[in-house]
């Protein structure tokens, strides 16, 4: 019994960790859509987040270093977004596929330049990286039946950007929520004209969300550079920006169902992991492609409104043109 | 649309946008401590001097033809299809599954067309979906399209890591298809004709991708259809007012613009490779929304940008041999920088080219 429980925290332990990044850019294209600007940039900013925390990092030893040059640069991505989306009006979506393709093809030409290692930074030693965090107690309180172990294995023992992630959603839910700031933002996405109407600037609300956006997608990149890998790969976002979309859209663009949308992604492929090579009694050997494809065909099914509905903000997409 | 005059807002301001876009490039070629001008010149030599390199140059134009061509049909029903890239890899599977069953049974001249169909029909179907539910359950075509493409890329691998798998091998892949079902290589025929021809992949599909750019033009603005499709890109509303049937032509634009895309593994799957590898839409369905949007959604511009981004991706390939600091990940950057530039910031010069054109009016 002991065992099977310790079993259980380990793979929701693993799959929180998964879930990090989800969880951080779900939040990030929360707050922008919920603004009304479309991220599908996500994926660009946590790339080029990840290449700027691992070089920085590698070059001054200190992951610290890394993580204001990767929220930096993140930032900065937002910035050109919001530059091409607020400022100039253009298309979101194509803003998006720049920032990403600029993002994939800047960081191994960065990487390159840098390094020459084929576009990765060196590895980075334990002295460069977020190390795991031992809460206090973890031990002695481990022998306690049932929530010792909980204590151990799952809350205790994860990176420091494991913890901003589960904290980042109570942050985000208070301050879209509970906020004055808040309800300006909402009310940027779904009716513009009424914000100019109260007199305040529509551009400036939109700003604020994507830099806030940037911020998030850059802890993203920060986790998986320095914290759960050690140095940046080409590539290494993989995808999750897009499955963080996913999240997004599938949690309804509310934060705690985004939150459990992201977790059950991670636990998706933490199962499909684990199920690698396994034979399951009755279905054969797992389907492990098709786990990992769940998140996608969930979320083409969500949207196309076979069972509840996700609504987007109204004003999503759409410039504001302010009246002269 | 613009208050500019016609030459300025289909000439100049297009001109500007990409002059820009490769300015920024040329400063971090710089940056990094290299010429731009050398680079370029790399670039420009591995791109069409080197013996065989307009071959590649044109093979790749092949691949940026068709899906720049599929980006730009539905671009015209402003519908952003992002999903060239899924719908390729199924145009890649449906030529495949045809050339795996007919092959043997059928002379070659006979399933080249059915593959041609099967890889059209495949990405057809592929986009139809997305298509459907925009237009009869209102879920936004960008976010599916995206999701289908992970999707397509799923399937792919678990259908050629498994049953599709060649028999005795642990690499994704099918077996070789009949010599005789696939495209010839154009240094083939010219070779039979008596013409000396240096081997390069190019190979027939890039004459059938000229005859579907010209096959575009005719339909986008020599048919009632086409009037249609453009009506609704305009005004959805004034569209649904005159009587068009607005969710049938978004279905239908994405049909045609699914199996365009398809019709990209004519060339890698039915031409160069000869049989089903994974990963081969390689990001060239990304590119294809560089190419419409450089090109103007015009078959004859989006030529013309196939052929420069068919160029950058030869060019490139010559970075890796000449420089140390700058490699093929370049062409990536100035792709990215061509889409921000001559995409989402397109209308940035406006206001300024509006001045300076309505002082000189005036």
């Amino acid at each position: 019994m002991t065992e099977l429980w310790i079993d259980a925290l380990r793979i929701l332990d693993g799959s929180l960790r998964l879930a990090t990044p989800l969880i951080l850019c779900a939040m990030a294209g929360l707050v922008s859509e919920r603004a009304g600007v479309i991220d599908i940039g996500l994926e660009g900013k946590m790339l080029a987040a990840a290449f700027a925390a691992a070089a920085v990092a590698s070059l001054t030893g200190s992951p610290w270093a890394g993580m204001a040059a990767a929220l930096g640069v993140a930032v900065a991505l937002a910035l050109l977004h919001g530059f091409a989306c607020i400022t100039h009006r253009g298309e979101q979506i194509i803003s998006g596929v720049a920032i990403n393709i600029l993002a994939s093809g800047g960081t191994v030409v960065a990487g390159i330049a840098l390094f020459r290692q084929g576009g990765q930074t060196p590895p980075l030693m334990a002295g460069e990286r977020f190390r795991p965090i031992r809460l206090p107690g973890a031990e002695a309180l481990a022998d306690i039946p049932v929530l010792g172990p909980l204590y151990a294995e799952l809350v205790s023992g994860h990176t420091l950007p494991v913890y901003l992630a589960v904290l980042s959603v109570p942050l985000i839910a208070w301050l879209l929520g509970r906020t004055t700031f808040g309800l300006r933002l909402r009310a940027t996405g779904e009716m513009p004209l009424a914000v100019d109407s109260a007199g305040l600037s529509v551009a400036v609300i939109r700003y604020r969300a994507v830099v806030i956006a940037g911020l998030l997608c850059g802890l993203a990149g920060v986790f998986l550079s320095t914290a759960h890998g050690a140095g940046f790969v080409r590539e290494m976002s993989a995808g999750k920006g897009f499955i963080a979309l996913a999240a997004m859209i599938f949690g309804k663009w509310r934060p705690w169902p985004v939150f459990g949308a992201c977790l059950l992604f991670g636990f998706l492929e933490t199962a499909a992991a684990r199920l690698q090579g396994v034979t399951l009694p009755l279905i054969g050997p797992a389907p492990v492609e098709l786990i990992l494809l769940l998140p996608y065909i969930a979320t083409v099914v969500l949207l196309a409104g076979f069972f509840g509905r996700a609504v987007p903000p109204r004003a999503l997409g759409v410039p504001y043109r302010k009246e002269r | 649309m613009t208050p500019l005059p016609r030459w300025v807002e289909l000439g100049l301001l297009p001109l500007a946008n990409i002059s820009l876009a490769f300015l920024v490039a040329g400063a971090v070629v710089a940056l990094i401590g290299e010429s731009p001008v050398e680079a370029m010149a790399v670039m420009l030599k591995g791109a069409f001097v080197y013996d065989g390199a307009l071959g590649y140059t044109l093979y790749y134009t092949t691949n940026f033809m068709f899906t720049g061509l599929a980006v730009s049909v539905a671009f015209h029903a402003m519908l952003f299809n992002i999903g060239a890239e899924g719908e390729a890899a199924m145009g890649g599977l449906g030529a495949a599954l045809v050339c795996i069953a007919l092959d043997a049974v059928l002379p070659g001249l006979m399933v080249i067309p059915i593959a041609i169909a099967g890889a059209a029909a495949f990405g057809a179907a592929w986009a139809v979906v997305p298509g459907w539910l925009q237009a009869r359950r209102g879920s936004h075509i960008v976010i599916t399209t995206i999701m289908f493409n992970f999707i397509a890329a799923g399937v792919l691998v678990s259908l050629l890591s498994g049953p599709l798998m060649r028999a005795g091998q642990s690499s994704p892949q099918t077996r070789d298809f009949a010599e005789a079902a696939r495209l010839p290589f154009l240094h083939d025929i010219a070779r039979a004709l008596g013409f000396p021809a240096t081997a390069t992949p190019l190979n027939l599909s890039f004459l059938i991708a000229l005859l579907a750019a010209f096959g575009v033009w005719v339909l986008i603005w020599r048919t009632r259809w086409g009037y249609a499709l453009r009506a609704v890109g305009h005004s959805e509303g004034a569209a649904r007012y005159a009587g068009i049937p607005v969710p049938r032509m978004v279905v239908v634009a994405m049909a045609v613009s699914g199996a365009l895309a398809g019709c990209m593994a004519l060339n890698e799957i039915l031409g160069a490779q000869g049989r089903l590898v994974l990963n081969f839409t390689s990001g060239y369905g990304f590119t294809g929304i560089a190419v419409a949007l450089m090109g103007r959604n015009h078959p004859v511009g989006i030529f013309f940008a196939a052929l420069l981004f068919g160029a950058l991706y030869q060019g490139g390939a010559e970075l890796d041999f000449e420089f140390q600091t700058i490699t093929r990940e370049m062409v990536v950057l100035i792709q990215g920088l061509i889409i921000l530039f001559s995409g989402a910031l397109a209308l940035m010069f406006v206001p300024a080219l509006a001045r300076i054109f309505r002082a000189r009016a005036q």
